[in-house]
């Protein structure tokens, strides 16, 4: 407990910490998603046309 | 060399290297910030001034270095973009602001949180290390709501360019800003001259979190050029027959 009290500081070092961590998870996962939506809307694009043809 | 460099900007190549690198930059990248964490956080002395607010450091100074090196990212693909006409480096650039930003809002939120009880205030307003890293950020938005603004993507890359290359002054003003004025934040402590002014037991956990984060920062951004890569080629052949593909190329 000692340790992740951090001195009277543990609130600061914490946050600063988790903060991190959200941003790149978000980061990462908006990365991701964003790729999956591309790729997909090229997918549906090509095969509308190959269907039309 | 430039038989090298032609192949890498070549899109399909570069889509195809990126999906390679990712995880051989991602997995080290974590294996690093895991390391780097656990000695910082439970192993490293605390600072005799700062006592354990000094943890901090250990994402704060990553993530501040990242803001800048993102923005020399972004202008240097903009300047080749620019001169050699290379697709590939305006995606880069158009790829790598929204990283730079959420690296930007980091730093300014770690080194905000270590100055409330180092400094007995979340911000200083006069402050030049601070405000110029501020206005870096505005860089950072300024820079994707221009390029969201102009609908044709090669107006786009030039006008962004431009702008990118022009904000390279304010990283140098962020760099600099400690040793030019007077500022509330310290001095360089790792680029000091005479080698770094820490404790090895200190060090070498920051060392394996700023490499730990390079490899991260190089990990998203590969997925992010994929993505831009794979948007501005849509209605390519290579893109039809990677989509077609009986093993599908995601």
């Amino acid at each position: 407990m000692e340790s992740l009290a951090m001195g009277d500081y543990g609130a600061y070092v914490w946050s600063c910490f988790g903060l991190t961590l959200i941003v790149m998870v978000l980061s990462d996962w908006r990365a991701r998603a964003r790729h999956r939506r591309v790729y997909r809307d090229i997918e549906v694009r090509i095969k509308a046309l190959g269907e039309r043809e | 060399m430039w038989t090298f460099f032609h192949k890498l900007a070549s899109p399909p190549h570069f889509y195809r290297l990126a999906a390679i690198l990712i995880p051989w930059l991602a997995i080290p990248g974590l294996l690093l910030i895991a390391y780097g964490t656990y000695n910082g956080l439970f192993v490293a002395p605390e600072d005799y001034q700062q006592g354990d607010a000094f943890r901090i450091i250990y994402v704060h100074v990553p993530t501040a270095y990242l803001s800048m090196m993102a923005y020399m990212f972004m202008a240097v693909g903009g300047g080749i973009g620019l001169i050699w006409r290379m697709k590939l480096a305006h995606a880069v650039g158009a790829a790598v602001a929204p990283l730079g930003a959420a690296f930007t809002f980091l730093a300014l939120l770690t080194g905000s949180i270590w100055g409330r009880p180092m400094w007995g205030t979340w911000w200083e307003w006069g402050d030049p290390r601070l405000t110029s890293q501020l206005i870096l950020l505005f860089l950072y938005f300024g820079y994707m709501a221009l390029r969201s603004a102009i609908d044709d993507t090669a107006k786009a890359d030039k006008a962004s360019a431009v702008l990118a290359l022009v904000g390279v002054v304010n990283v140098v003003i962020v760099h600099y800003s400690v040793e030019w004025w007077s500022s509330l934040h310290q001095g360089q402590t790792l680029l000091k001259k005479g080698g770094p002014a820490m404790d090895p037991a200190m060090l070498y956990p920051l060392l394996a979190m700023i490499l730990g984060f390079t490899l991260l920062f190089g990990a998203l951004l590969a997925r992010r050029v994929r993505t831009e890569v794979l948007f501005r080629e849509r209605r390519s052949r290579w893109v039809r027959e990677l989509v077609l593909a009986p093993i599908g190329g995601r």
